[in-house]
């Protein structure tokens, strides 16, 4: 697979602390990269090397095999975290401004910021100040004026905060959408609800190292721990099915609905083979639920930083 | 990469001219400074009018003949009444003062028995020129006790001034130096004036980039030093856009003002350069303007204009880039303007050193030790070489070795500053939270 950007053993520091040490990076070509780590972990600090807005101290960062350099300014798009537009400005002037900034003519970028306008529909705003729309309306044009020049990489750093829901899924479509178009994008957050609707590959970022990374499915797969969550209807007693269970199998947690001889019990298997417990079960009741756990990306995240500060 | 700073600089240039303040100042000052101008004139000029009274009761039958009506005070005199009553009409009447002459054997006695009664305590011009009437009679007296006839006296009287001329035999005048001084401490004063102004502007237009968050938007685009550049230039492209319209406009309306009110334009001039803060050889100028007028315009026209003129323009831009982009280090540095105090004032402080040393040192001495050291020295010579320049280079003016070295101080002072400031603008405009201390700012330089 190609990749749009490799960083190769990347540090920084500033003063005495350290915000970026050794991190490795390999982001493939149009896909949904996440970026993940708690705040003040380095990711921001990384975005802003691949940017050029700072620079590190060794490594390297490669953008489609070169070394970046300024004329890559052009092929990147980046919506920092921390955003805003001039107040005083009128919408329509100040998306030119940045448009032509990244290297547009005057008469592209007009061309293409209507087209824009008119799809997220606020055509309308051309002429009003910054300072008369809401946070979330201030959001959009800057989407939009991230998106504008076509950048063939895309860095959104906490894309949804300041949006509504609604507004959220109507970003979160043009996402997808630019990334169908063929646009590699990266995906800075700490939001970890995001990125299993969002990213194939994650990277986890804490305390400036990089601890994790791969296909999310991957990472998934390698963190399924055979926990299992089971629904049986009883006939007997369950307390007897329990202790039954118990001496072959983990029970991690249980619950008995009285009323509809219903029993709900979470499960660790020694192994990934299913067939021992199921065939117990079905000789003892009528199974109507069984389900692997597949850990989220949150659960991953929380389990591999408290690996991490516990292994050290 | 051209094209971007242009681009920074059209739009921090459009930015601070559509600024309604802006707008607004552009406009009002020029009303409001002639409209100074005018006021001051105009009271001058009641002031001057407003004559006060004087009653003289005079029993001795001296000095019958010496009070006369001068611009400032008229006299009325009372007879044949008690001292009791005449201080009553006095006061009744709302005379400025009642001068009691008693009776007495000659000049020298009323005199020592005379007295001024007033309300409150007598103004000194009117008490001077009352003891002028008496001092002069008094030494006519005297003399005329000596022999001297009234002939004689009118001859010592005479007034005297030195006659000055150059080595070169040139007639020159009084107050010459003040003047060049003057004329160069104004290009100063104006390098000043633009240094803090349009300095603030751009710290206020880094702040506003801070603040907004959209900095970093920006230099995801532009390099910070582009952008800081961009601002500094944009920003002083206004201003000097401002300077030229106060220009135009102000000498217009002061024209249209002089030509409605019929106002003495000479009495003008001369009540804005007496105005406190000029100094003695100005209120030497005012008095011989008339007789040596010629003098003073052939002298003023030979003031190195061009020298002076490109000079100011070198001065002013090296200078306004260093303090400008200190002014921006210092924007980019803290989150919001009430922190800038702190940092602005050690900012102030040279400018504000180079006028007063150039006011004080630079008029009683051009060319000494101070005078030579602060016009080198590169964080106030743009203002006190501009004093010093009127008197032309080489012989009786600024060496040309100081003229150079003190450029070239400043350009490398330029480099300097510019680069350390782009630093600091650097790191500062992505650093929120605290203010920073000076110890921060200096670590910042090494990120």
């Amino acid at each position: 697979m190609d990749h749009i950007l490799v960083a190769k053993d990347v540090s920084k520091s500033y003063g005495d602390h350290k915000a970026l040490r050794n991190i490795s990076l390999e982001i493939p070509e149009n896909c949904i990269y996440g970026l993940l780590g708690p705040n003040g972990a380095g990711k921001t600090t990384f975005i802003r090397i691949v940017n050029q807005i700072t620079y590190q101290d060794s490594g390297e960062v490669l953008f489609k095999g070169k070394p970046l350099a300024p004329e890559h300014i052009a092929m990147i798009g980046y919506l920092p975290e921390e955003r805003g537009l001039y107040k005083s400005m009128k919408v329509g002037d100040q998306a030119l401004y940045l448009a032509q900034l990244k290297g547009l003519s005057k008469a592209e970028a007009k061309k293409r910021l209507k087209f824009w306008f008119d799809k997220l529909d606020i055509g309308d705003w051309w002429g009003k100040k910054i300072q008369e729309l809401s946070k979330g309306m201030a959001q959009k044009i800057q989407f939009i004026v991230t998106v504008l020049h076509e950048p063939k990489l895309l860095i959104f750093d906490e894309p949804f905060s300041g949006f509504d829901p609604i507004n959220a899924n109507i970003i979160k479509d043009e996402i997808l959408e630019l990334k169908r178009k063929g646009a590699s994008i990266i995906f800075s957050t700490h939001r970890m609800e995001s990125v299993e609707e969002l990213c194939e590959h994650i990277a986890l970022i804490h305390k400036s190292e990089k601890i994790l990374d791969g296909k999310l499915a991957d990472i998934k797969k390698s963190y399924k721990n055979n926990i299992f969550n089971v629904g049986v209807q009883l006939e007997r007693d369950a307390n007897a099915l329990l202790k039954s269970l118990e001496t072959d199998f983990q029970i991690l947690s249980s619950h008995f609905e009285q009323n509809e001889q219903q029993l709900d019990f979470v499960v660790k298997l020694p192994t990934n083979n299913t067939a021992d417990i199921l065939a117990q079960l079905s000789q003892k009741a009528n199974i109507n639920r069984f389900e692997e756990t597949i850990p989220s990306a949150n659960d991953i995240f929380i389990q591999t930083v408290n690996d991490r500060e516990n292994g050290k | 990469m051209g094209s971007k700073l242009g681009l920074i600089i059209k739009r921090e240039y459009l930015a601070k001219v559509r600024n309604k303040s802006f707008i607004v100042m552009t406009i009002l000052s020029p009303i409001l400074i002639v409209g100074m101008i005018v006021l001051i004139a105009y009271l001058t000029k009641v002031n001057d009018s407003e004559k006060r009274i004087v009653a003289i009761f005079n029993e001795s039958g001296f000095l019958e003949q010496e009070f006369k009506t001068n611009e400032n005070m008229s006299f009325v005199q009372f007879r044949d009444i008690s001292l009791e009553e005449a201080k009553d009409s006095t006061s009744t009447k709302g005379f400025y003062g009642l001068l009691h002459l008693p009776e007495a054997s000659n000049l020298e006695e009323t005199s020592k028995l005379a007295y001024l009664y007033t309300k409150d305590n007598p103004n000194t011009q009117i008490t001077q020129q009352l003891e002028g009437i008496f001092q002069r009679k008094l030494r006519k007296d005297r003399l005329g006790n000596l022999g001297v006839s009234s002939q004689q006296f009118s001859t010592i009287e005479k007034p005297f001034e030195l006659n000055l001329a150059t080595f070169e035999g040139e007639k020159s005048v009084k107050g010459i130096t003040e003047i060049k001084a003057f004329i160069g401490g104004a290009f100063g004063y104006a390098i000043m004036m633009f240094i803090i102004i349009y300095g603030t502007f751009v710290m206020r237009s880094v702040i506003e980039e801070k603040t907004s968050r959209i900095i970093e938007v920006i230099i995801s685009s532009v390099k910070p030093f582009q952008l800081m550049l961009g601002k500094i230039i944009g920003t002083s492209l206004a201003g000097i856009t401002q300077f030229v319209i106060w220009l135009i406009s102000a000498s217009g309306l002061l024209l249209l003002v002089v030509l409605l009110m019929g106002i003495d334009f000479m009495a003008l001039v001369q009540e804005v350069q007496s105005t406190p803060g000029a100094m003695n050889g100005m209120s030497q100028f005012s008095s011989v303007l008339g007789k040596d007028s010629l003098l003073y315009v052939r002298e003023i026209v030979n003031i190195p204009w061009l020298l002076l003129i490109s000079s100011f323009l070198l001065y002013f831009m090296l200078g306004y880039l260093i303090y400008s982009s200190i002014y921006a280090a210092i924007g980019a540095a803290v989150d919001n303007e009430t922190d800038t105090q702190q940092f602005v004032f050690p900012v102030i402080l040279p400018l504000m050193l180079a006028i007063y040393v150039g006011f004080f040192s630079v008029f009683s001495n051009p060319h000494g030790p101070i005078a030579v050291g602060f016009s080198l020295f590169p964080l106030t010579s743009p203002i006190v070489m501009l004093m010093r320049l009127p008197a032309g280079i080489g012989e009786g003016g600024v060496p040309l070795w100081q003229l150079l070295l003190s450029i070239v101080l400043l350009v490398a002072t330029f480099l300097a500053i510019v680069s350390l400031a782009a630093k600091i603008y650097r790191v500062g405009i992505l650093m929120y939270g605290k203010r920073p201390t000076y110890k921060e700012l200096i670590k910042w330089l090494r990120y």
